[in-house]
């Protein structure tokens, strides 16, 4: 029990462990033996064109869909490293909604529209078993002004938001349970470039004070830059480069990630 | 016809006068003991919904396709049934149904909720309290308390199957968020036996507590959505509610104009055109006996 716990408080033990992860459609080889680790605090950032794999990866690191071969094993709070897809599913939904996040690139997918801003941030909380108003309530008002959403909107339609307060929403209702890893997939595209500078920055804060851990898709290098400590960069479903942020950025080897680099447009 | 004319000349009906062009009971017996098991089975999950191969009957869906197979499942010659809709013995769905099993069981009819053995229900539950040897049938529109906000069959099964019933919590939310108190006054969501989260069909929340702890058995069926679920006698059942926002049943400031019951479930009625209105019981038989005297108050 003791391993377990130092295993769970230790900043050099991985909270994430991919290895070997395949997923086909059919003939078509979407992302071929992956492997990764990802370690309390840090945010990952996965880049490559359109079409590279990257967001089958999350779906599948993420337990959304079956990969065809491969290992997930996620750092559990009391049993250490346990193999995802080994789980129950009863237990594998409650630590997805309870250690987990997932901010979808549409906010449309991941809120509920047609309740309150308020229950879409309380109802994980409600799954958990929380049964007190007030109690949800002023959790609630406290996450919408963390994310920098004015309170008195607590009990307006997420439809009535503009797209990044939206966005905002999204991470506070995934954030209430106060999760350990956190997906992204596209955070920021759709969004114009001074909104998102403010989710960014957001997303940096946040990351930072709950020492939270992130695996972000995005083709948007810039945003990478930003936010990631590490990367990697796919493509054809292989993971052809990884290493810190800045040696990818400022040093590509690959000559893919060379292209990449070289492509973006510098102000 | 006046609806005590009829009961009087119904319950004049003995065995065998029952139409013999129809099977006992309309359905074939495959058919019955089709229901019966899934009964079984719904019983001994309580609160659970069990589908079953719904048939046609000559009644439109809506109308309580369900609780009339459910009904012609379980009834045998001895029965007394007793068929209400919103809590009266003459509103037309209530007639129909009744004059259906006169039909086609022969069986003996009741308007007074204690002699019945058998009762069918759209929208209430009597007021009178229920014996352990009755069975109440309920008519049941929308078996599925999650669909409204879970619209896909496949989450709302697996969210039963894994007990994942936040979800319901949210719309309690919003009620009170939006109206300052919970705004759902009928179909009121229930937890059956700590376990299934279950739609009481569209009885008024004041009924809720009724079926806590009843001695009767309580069926239901959904004809059109092919579902029956059950409450096997003294079961717990109890209405979903927050901590700081506890289940309450509706009160009135009136009581009834006819029999001056001031703790049954009451329908205002408008009596001219003048705009008059008057309270009275919704539940006819426990008006009727009261104003008789066969209760005291």
């Amino acid at each position: 029990m003791n391993a377990m716990t130092n295993a769970f408080t230790h900043r050099d033990h991985p909270v994430l462990r991919v290895s070997g992860l395949t997923k086909r459609y059919g003939d078509r080889i979407a992302v071929e033996d992956a492997a990764f680790e990802v370690y309390p605090g840090e945010v990952l950032a996965v880049v490559g064109e359109s079409g590279s794999g990257k967001s089958t990866l999350l779906n599948c690191v993420s337990a959304q869909l079956k990969p065809d071969a491969g290992r997930v094993e996620f750092l559990t709070r009391h049993e250490g490293m346990v193999e995802i897809f080994a789980m129950s599913e009863s237990q594998r939904r409650f630590i997805a909604r309870t250690d987990w996040g997932f901010v979808h690139q549409n906010a449309e997918d991941g809120l509920r529209m047609h309740v309150s801003a308020g229950a879409n941030v309380g109802e994980r909380l409600m799954a958990l078993g929380q049964r007190h108003y007030g109690e949800l309530r002023r959790e609630a008002v406290d996450w919408l002004s963390r994310v920098e959403v004015d309170a008195t909107r607590i009990d307006d339609l997420p439809a009535s938001f503009s797209g990044g307060m939206r966005q905002r929403l999204q991470i506070a209702r995934n954030l209430v349970t106060r999760p350990r890893l956190i997906f992204m997939d596209e955070p920021t595209s759709g969004l114009d470039v001074s909104v998102q500078a403010r989710l960014l920055d957001l997303l940096r804060t946040l990351t930072r004070g709950l020492s939270l851990s992130a695996i972000i898709v995005t083709h948007d290098l810039a945003v990478a830059r930003l936010l990631a400590h590490r990367m990697l960069v796919m493509k054809n479903g292989r993971i052809v480069e990884t290493g810190l942020t800045d040696q990818v950025l400022d040093d590509p080897q690959h000559p893919y990630t060379q292209l990449l680099v070289s492509s973006v447009l510098q102000p | 016809m006046n609806p005590l004319d009829m009961q009087t000349s119904s319950i004049a009906v003995t065995p065998g006068t029952r139409d013999d062009g129809y099977n006992f009971a309309y359905l074939d017996e495959r058919t019955k003991r089709m229901i019966r098991r899934a009964i079984l089975k719904a019983v001994a999950i309580p609160g659970y919904q069990v589908a079953f191969g719904s048939r046609e009957m000559p009644l439109p869906y809506g109308w309580g396709t369900g609780g009339i197979q459910v009904t012609a499942a379980v009834i045998g010659p001895q029965d007394v049934l007793k068929v209400i809709d919103q809590g009266a013995d003459d509103t037309v769905n209530a007639v129909n149904i009744r004059r259906f099993f006169q039909r086609t069981t022969g069986v003996a009819v009741t308007e007074r909720t204690r002699e019945a053995t058998l009762i069918q229900t759209r929208h209430r539950i009597p007021e009178t309290p229920l014996a352990k040897h009755q069975i109440i049938v309920y008519q049941v529109p929308q078996p599925e308390p999650l669909q409204r906000l879970e619209p896909r069959a496949f989450e709302t099964r697996r969210m039963h199957g894994l007990a994942e019933y936040g979800l319901m919590h949210v719309k309690l939310y919003e009620d009170i968020a939006r109206f300052g108190h919970v705004a759902t006054t009928y179909d009121y969501p229930v937890m059956v036996n700590d376990r299934y989260l279950m739609a009481p069909s569209p009885i008024p929340k004041f009924d809720n507590p009724k079926m806590h702890m009843n001695p009767a058995l309580q069926l239901f069926g959904a004809g059109r959505e092919k579902r029956i679920y059950a409450i096997p006698p003294f079961t717990k059942v109890q209405s979903l509610a927050f901590d700081d926002h506890p289940f309450a049943v509706q009160k009135w400031s009136a009581s009834c104009e006819l029999c001056g019951a001031a703790d049954s479930f009451l329908d205002e009625v408008v009596v001219d055109d003048r705009g008059g209105r008057i309270h009275a019981c919704s539940d006819s038989d426990y008006c009727r006996e009261r104003r008789e005297g066969s209760v005291q108050p």
